[in-house]
């Protein structure tokens, strides 16, 4: 019913790019949506490097959602530079930005956005039936997509006997866990994540972080995370204050 | 891929309500649509197997619409008779195979009656060259004052074999006299044929005579007499038309003209095909009606199944977003809405067709007896097939529309913060 999985495409993340190439990279970006008089987002020089973590604060509306999709390659720059492990994303077709964006960014909202349906570990691995790099990368770390879901959840404190309930049953804080592991699965080169601890207290958000950057460090995966907490500064190895130079 | 479809199958679940009430409204359509074309088709059926197996209709010089009206449907003024002597001298002919002549103008209580003689339920066919077939007592035997009633006679007035009636002169409601001195006893009653035989009475051509014994010009004798014996196997010396079988179709144009060549008493042969669908085209407005009603109610299920599909999608924006942040390709959700639609269609077919065939064998006995229309209960025909076809293609296309709008919208939805 639906197309195999793609071909892997030439890995512009892996080792033979360089371990000088930043994860990300942006350069005198400029973004205004439709016809906006003044741009919503300029941001001159920005770069994060492999495993980095970096943290994006900002007042509501500043443009941390905006900037997030510009990193995702949903948004495309109107003038600028802001690639993913040194290719812009305005190079490509959108098919192809499909593909990177499956293959090297792990993605995690601020809603979750699980499909209630499906069992947890089903969404965690379903990822990889979309982008054959993350499933390869998958199997070679543990055997197949399926048990690497499980080293995720469990990563992530998510307890065993759950893997097989539908995401509809879980709690906040357990629909939270089963997306950041699906964000990990195939260790992404990216994890971006969208205010992930806005619905959290604060033993819990911590708590979460902790997993969080835990389960980063192991993938190796850059992380940038934008949020209105500063309180999460600590977490991080470098903030950006979006709102306070505009 | 088998992850794909458990996707699929588990969303359709969750989905269940919706899916239902898709599946209802493409089943909806299908039945709406087979069974107007189905009725539409076997109305034609009906009236033009009204008669089958007979090759030509013989009767007296005039119009061979009126012929047959008269004959087949009991409809309109008789014509004018046809000697008996020279109706069973067309049996000599060496291409016939066999004549029945008939002799009406008579009525019991509205319905007509039909004198004839043994030949008639040997030869006559109806709808599909089905034989007449008596389901209570027996045919008639010998010349006496006996009758066959057709099974919408004796159902609508409650007749059985055993019981006496009393013929009336002239046909329809209003009829000219009463033919009470010569009382019929019912000695069979006809199985259902789909045809006019079912409304009709028959009687032998000798009782018909006996009747009409001292009967000037249609007019009953003004002193009262006793009548006339049938068993004096006296018979008419003119009867109203008469049925033809040939050995071989194709002989049909020649015995036609032969006939109509005929100058000691002027004939017409009508051949009832082809006087049926004249008449067909004539009456043709009943069809029209019906084609124009089944396209209205194609238009209105195909615009409802496409509501159903198109207010799913609104469901499942969600759903489609979320597979489009994680990766899935527009093609693969395009094959997914695609692959649903036309599996829903095919299950609302599927549910159609049976829900039609179940119509059909319910329905199917109240329609004859009540309308004399046989309707079918087989499986789908050709043109019905090319109707399951366009539903399945509307289903298919109507599913295209969702899938263009994921395509467009769902990444966005996904992802972009100004959704």
């Amino acid at each position: 019913m639906l197309p195999a999985q793609d071909a892997p495409p030439p890995d512009a993340g892996s080792a033979s790019q360089g371990l000088g190439t930043p994860v990300v990279e942006i350069a005198d970006l400029e973004f205004r949506y439709g016809t906006q008089d003044t741009p919503l987002l300029r941001l001159e020089r920005l770069e994060v490097a492999a495993a980095e973590r970096l943290l994006i604060v900002g007042p509501s509306g500043c443009g941390k959602s905006t900037l997030m999709s510009l990193l995702a390659g949903v948004l495309v720059a109107n003038r600028g530079r802001v690639a993913i492990l040194g290719t812009d994303w305005r190079a490509l077709s959108p098919s192809d930005r499909d593909r990177r964006r499956g293959d090297h960014v792990g993605y995690l909202f601020q809603q979750f956005k699980l499909l209630d349906c499906l069992p947890v570990l089903v969404i965690v691995f379903l990822l990889c039936r979309f982008s054959a790099r993350r499933a390869s990368r998958a199997t070679i770390r543990s055997g197949s997509i399926e048990r690497d879901a499980g080293h995720w959840l469990e990563a992530l404190g998510f307890g065993r006997a759950r893997w097989r309930q539908p995401a509809g049953t879980l709690s906040v804080g357990e629909q939270q866990r089963v997306a950041a592991a699906r964000a990990l699965i195939g260790t992404p080169e990216l994890l971006l994540a969208d205010e992930p601890t806005s619905a959290l207290d604060d033993a819990r958000r911590d708590e979460f972080m902790s997993l969080l950057l835990s389960a980063c460090e192991r993938a190796q995966s850059a992380l940038v995370l934008v949020s209105h907490d500063r309180e999460l500064e600590r977490h991080f190895d470098r903030g950006l204050a979006l709102g306070a130079d505009r | 891929m088998s992850a794909l479809l458990a996707l699929a199958a588990r969303s359709a679940w969750a989905r269940r309500f919706t899916l239902v009430l898709t599946i209802a409204a493409v089943a909806v359509s299908t039945l709406l649509l087979l069974a107007t074309e189905r009725l539409r088709h076997d109305v034609r059926q009906s009236f033009s197997q009204a008669l089958s197996g007979t090759d030509l209709i013989v009767g007296a010089r005039g119009s061979p619409t009126q012929l047959l009206l008269h004959t087949v449907f009991h409809i309109g003024q008789p014509t004018q008779g046809v000697s008996l002597r020279r109706i069973e001298s067309i049996g000599e002919l060496p291409q016939v195979a066999w004549v029945v002549p008939i002799a009406l103008g008579d009525s019991f209580r509205g319905f007509p009656v039909i004198a004839t003689d043994e030949r008639f339920m040997r030869h006559v066919r109806m709808g599909d060259r089905q034989p007449l077939r008596i389901t209570q007592g027996r045919d008639i035997q010998g010349p006496g004052a006996e009758a066959v009633i057709g099974a919408q006679v004796a159902r609508r007035l409650g007749l059985r074999a055993g019981e006496r009636m009393t013929l009336s002169h002239g046909s329809g409601p209003i009829t000219e006299a009463s033919h009470d001195d010569l009382p019929f006893t019912i000695v069979g009653v006809l199985a259902p044929s789909g045809s006019p035989i079912d409304r009709s009475v028959l009687i032998s051509l000798e009782s018909m005579h006996a009747l009409h014994a001292g009967w000037v010009a249609g007019v009953r004798p003004v002193r009262p007499q006793q009548a006339a014996s049938p068993e004096a196997g006296a018979r008419p010396a003119l009867v109203s038309a008469a049925l033809v079988g040939l050995h071989a179709r194709s002989a049909v144009f020649s015995v036609q003209r032969r006939l109509h060549a005929e100058r000691e008493e002027p004939l017409t042969a009508a051949l009832p095909g082809v006087t049926l669908d004249e008449l067909w085209q004539t009456l043709g407005m009943g069809e029209t009606a019906l084609r124009l009603m089944g396209a209205m109610v194609a238009l209105a299920s195909l615009a409802g199944l496409v509501s159903v599909i198109l207010a799913g999608l609104e469901a499942r924006r969600r759903e489609l977003a979320i597979l489009r942040s994680i990766g899935a390709s527009p093609l693969s959700l395009v094959a997914l809405l695609v692959a649903e639609g036309t599996l829903a269609s095919l299950a609302g077919i599927g549910v159609g067709v049976i829900g039609t065939i179940v119509l059909g064998l319910t329905a199917a006995g109240p329609l004859q007896s009540h309308f004399g229309i046989v309707l079918g209960t087989q499986a789908p025909r050709m043109g019905e097939w090319l109707l399951l076809a366009a539903i399945l293609a509307t289903g298919m296309l109507a599913s295209l529309l969702p899938a263009w709008r994921a395509w467009r919208l769902s990444l966005a939805d996904g992802l972009s913060p100004r959704s």
